[in-house]
């Protein structure tokens, strides 16, 4: 094995922060180095300097023994260094061809491009290292797993040895984690080094060689992933113990808060993509819903909120019919959404945290007398919210913009649990978020349901079901498949729901996986 | 479910079925029922004064049995959408369109004769300027720079053509004036809108307002006091084409023409091969739906905007050198008249691509020169009306029949690094 890259004592900081602190890295030949830490550790800006979208204060950076100067993303691609973005930098109205080559564009007589030439060389290297996807496909038309291959070729068309994975797994399903865990291992065989931020510690043991955790701009440690376990990694992260349990007591199922019979819902695009869903949430319990993304949840969660008009069936709360009923009103019976597009729907990003902390009671006494909003009622209630919640924020009077992903969602939950509530929709509460921000909203939810709240949870991480649901309720193409008791769910079960298999099957299958692992070890 | 599958049909297919019978009720009742079965309208298919073009016998139609069919042709539609259900909606309305504007132009020409060539002709004339400042849309928004200050530039590079081309005597020397300044106005836009991330619209509509001003008072202050030696240019003579000019019909329209509007057909190709065949225009597209990705990748976005702005004021430079050299030889205070934001509907129209900017300007000449054909027929509609017809298709257009346009996805937005 020989050092492909080491970077020695970056440091980076922007007005008020010090983003980087005097970071020293070493990547070895084939091997997968995970870079472990919280949103705002650091991670993205060290490997945004590497990658020449920024310029490090101090620092030197050394590829394969020489110094070198990346001043643009151009000298990162000469000296091999490729980018998978963690919001993927693909243009969706162009094929996948196209997205490839734009930059290093291919062409004939000098001046038109050869879209056939570097679609062959996209087969080539499709086959290569085992990246399944069709050249002449739109962006738009492929799923996120697709697009995040392309996102690869695109890198390895530019012939790069070193490949930075910028939190590839935030938007995949398990299966497409799966898919690009095989890939990453082809990669390394064939000779390919890989950086591999992350927050989420059950994938970095899975498949990291190296582990360099990061804290606040600075190196906490590199350990070995043999050499920790989950706890360990986590209290390296965060500074502190962290519990990767939920603890809970049993359910005490009351009344009906939610009754769902029947219902289908169309898309914007008014394909029915609910189809015939019932199901019902007690006072005291969480009902999880798993699936896939984009298997009908969102117009589910939608509806049930008012922001969709429903094509038929029935949604009872609290006894009450929701027919096309306004989300305010909605807002009134006892609902409370944490949606699942927190800065498109959760949030006014440009308006202070105080005044998104009333966005659904901003009209009512004390806030309001009459016409007249009372601002001093409203930014003492942000204050005393901002303090309970654990909101991290220099003011109250600061943009909803400027903080993190996890303050923006514990200023959504600190709005929504405020009022009195029955009915909790909590659409991927923690999607994005680091383990201290996601072991806080749990808890949150916990608290709620032991206080007698009836708790519907949207999310696409079987993890964060299995951890918090009481009964788990499996979407498949607009449909619920099944619905289980927690107790009774094993993972590899829903995974094969989620897939789409016959329950009864599903549960032949999932008898035979265990057995088969049971075996091997 | 029952419920669910009648409602759509209700609304997909039996009442656009309904409107396309009444469309083709309303072309009957407004053109064939006053008309007498004998009169006969007669269709000029030769070109008038001198031309190369081999002469073909005109076309004379009986208005009434023709309106007849135009009508049944809506109602035979009407009735095909409720059986069968039409997918292009666009089509079924464009042709309805054409048999209202077909049957209205029988009737107009009831008793009387009609150069249809000379019409045609003279919609592509009249197309040209829009085309041009369609153009110059395109290749700007293209790259996510919104210019609304066309109309500026068309009028500046008209004003600056037709000094050039008195004082020089070379309309050549002009035509390149006229371009260069354009491209100067178009670099003035894209320095205040990509460098200084002013606010597009406010840029330009402060270009318009500046360019009204400064040409209105550059014309009353000089050029009316000195007609002969500033305001006086002449007008580029008109080519005709080799053997391609013969051909009946197509000839005359399309291949005796003056150079501008020759340009402006071959920019229109050479546009499109740029925007989707070379690295170029791939370059382009993703900086205006995607400037980060491109940026990831080594794109100079900034140069990418900068180049398009430039030579989209050159284009539209070349479309105000039309006004004057082009057309009448000498300049008018606002003598464009808006075409810069026609040009711009033309460009949404045609969902910003060349060819569907050039479709769209051709409609809109079409209805600006059929306004001044109608006018010289005599018919009984007031002219105020007439003069109204392209702005009315505009609006039409524009609120109707786009619909949802496909704008690039960064249109307008600054882009910041980091």
């Amino acid at each position: 094995m020989s050092t492909v890259l080491e970077l020695q004592g970056i440091t980076k900081s922007f007005p008020g922060v010090l983003a980087n602190d005097h970071i020293d890295l070493t990547l070895e030949q084939g091997e997968v180095h995970a870079l472990l830490g919280e949103n705002g550790a650091g991670k993205t800006t060290l490997m945004n300097i590497l990658y020449g979208l920024y310029k490090p204060d101090e620092g030197k950076i050394k590829i394969k023994g020489n110094e070198v100067e990346i001043h643009s993303p151009n000298d990162a691609i000469r000296q091999g260094i490729g980018m998978v973005h963690q919001h993927f930098m693909l243009v969706p109205v162009m094929t996948v061809t196209e997205n490839v080559m734009l930059g290093v564009e291919t062409t004939r007589a000098g001046v038109f491009l050869d879209r056939a030439a570097v679609a062959r060389k996209i087969r080539e290297i499709s086959e290569r290292y085992g990246l399944e996807v069709d050249p002449d496909a739109y962006i738009k038309d492929l799923p996120v797993g697709a697009q995040q291959r392309v996102e690869i070729i695109k890198v390895l068309y530019r012939e790069a040895d070193i490949l930075i994975l910028d939190e590839p797994t935030a938007v995949l399903t398990p299966q497409e984690v799966e898919g690009l865990f095989k890939i990453i291992k082809t990669l390394v065989e064939k000779g390919k080094s890989l950086i591999f931020i992350t927050h989420k510690l059950k994938e970095v043991l899975a498949i990291a060689d190296r582990i360099t955790v990061l804290r606040g701009g600075r190196v906490v440690g590199t350990v070995k992933p043999q050499e920790v376990t989950q706890e360990k990694l986590a209290s390296m992260m965060v500074g502190r113990e962290v519990s990767l349990v939920v603890k809970k007591q049993p359910a005490n199922p009351g009344e009906v808060v939610l009754e769902v019979k029947d219902l289908h819902v169309r898309d914007e695009r008014h394909n029915l993509t609910v189809r015939g869903v019932s199901f019902e949430v007690r006072a005291g319990e969480v009902l999880g819903i798993a699936g896939v993304q984009g298997n009908g949840q969102t117009e589910l969660v939608y509806a049930l909120t008012g922001l969709t008009p429903i094509v038929s069936g029935e949604i009872k709360i609290a006894g009450q019919t929701i027919h096309n009923t306004a989300p305010r009103q909605i807002l009134e019976r006892g609902v409370a959404h944490i949606p699942e597009d927190r800065q498109r729907h959760g949030l006014v990003l440009p308006f202070p945290i105080h005044d998104n902390m009333v966005l659904c009671t901003y009209y009512l006494p004390p806030f309001a007398n009459g016409m007249v909003l009372q601002e001093k009622v409203i930014a003492e209630n942000a204050a005393r919210l901002a303090e309970e919640f654990d909101v991290r924020t220099p003011s109250v009077f600061v943009p909803a913009s400027s903080l993190s992903g996890g303050n923006q969602q514990k200023v959504i939950v600190a709005r929504e649990f405020s009022r009195p509530i029955k009915l909790l929709i909590a659409s991927q509460p923690t999607r994005g978020l680091d383990v201290g921000s996601i072991e806080y909203i749990h808890s949150r939810i916990i608290q709620k349901r032991s206080e007698g709240t009836g708790v519907l949870l949207v999310s696409s991480e079987l993890d964060e079901i299995m951890a918090l649901s009481d009964r788990i309720a499996v979407m498949y193409k607009g449909q619920i498949v099944a619905i289980v008791p927690a107790s009774k769910a094993s993972k590899e079960y829903l995974g094969l729901l989620m897939a789409g298999i016959h329950p009864d099957e599903a549960a032949e299958k999932a008898v035979e996986a265990t057995e088969e692992v049971e075996r091997v070890f | 479910m029952a419920m669910t599958s009648a409602r759509p049909f209700i609304k997909s297919r039996l009442l656009p079925g309904l409107l396309l019978f009444l469309a083709g009720a309303v072309i009957y009742l407004l053109f064939g029922s006053g008309v007498d079965w004998s009169q006969q309208a007669t269709f000029g298919l030769n070109p008038t004064g001198r031309t190369e073009a081999l002469v073909i016998p005109d076309l004379t139609l009986p208005v009434k049995a023709s309106v007849v069919v135009l009508s049944l042709v809506a109602v035979f539609l009407g009735a095909w959408q409720m059986a069968r259900g039409i997918r292009s909606s666009g089509l079924a309305v464009g042709l309805v369109a054409f048999a209202f504007v077909a049957a209205f132009l029988l009737w107009a020409t009831k008793d009387n004769s009609f150069s249809l060539v000379g019409m045609l002709s003279s919609s592509l004339v009249r197309a040209t300027p829009i085309a041009l400042a369609a153009l110059c849309g395109v290749i700007s928004e293209r790259a996510a720079v919104v210019n609304i200050g066309i109309e500026g530039i068309l009028l500046i590079s008209a004003q600056t053509a037709v000094i050039v081309g008195t004082k020089s005597g070379n309309l050549y020397v002009a035509l390149i004036a006229a371009i260069l300044v354009g491209g100067l106005v178009g670099a003035f836009h894209a320095l205040m809108a990509v460098k200084f991330k002013v606010d597009q619209i406010v840029s330009g509509v402060a270009i318009n307002i500046f360019a009204v001003g400064a040409t209105s008072f550059v014309s009353s202050r000089f050029l009316e006091k000195d007609i002969n030696g500033l305001n006086n240019s002449g007008t580029f003579p008109t080519i005709s084409v080799p053997l391609l000019s013969k051909i009946p019909v197509l000839g005359p329209v399309l291949f005796e023409n003056n150079i501008i509007v020759f340009l402006m057909m071959i920019l229109v190709v050479v546009l499109h091969v740029v925007l989707f065949y070379t690295p170029w225009g791939l370059r382009t597209r993703a900086v205006g739906e995607h400037p980060k990705a491109a940026d990831t990748l080594g794109v100079n976005v900034f140069l990418t905007r900068y180049v398009n702005v430039i030579l989209g004021g050159m284009i539209a430079g070349l479309g105000g050198a039309y006004f004057t050299i082009g057309a009448v030889g000498r300049f008018d205070e606002v003598m464009t008249a808006g075409k810069g934001f026609i040009g711009l509907a033309a460009m949404i129209f045609g969902k910003w691509t060349p060819f569907g900017a050039f479709a769209a300007s051709l409609l809109f000449g079409f209805a600006d020169s059929l306004q001044v054909k109608l006018q010289i027929l005599g018919i009984p509609i007031p002219s105020e009306f007439l003069l109204m017809a392209p702005y009315i298709v505009t609006m039409v257009v524009l609120a109707g029949v786009v619909g949802s346009a496909m704008a690039p996805a960064a249109d307008g937005v600054p882009y910041e690094k980091n």
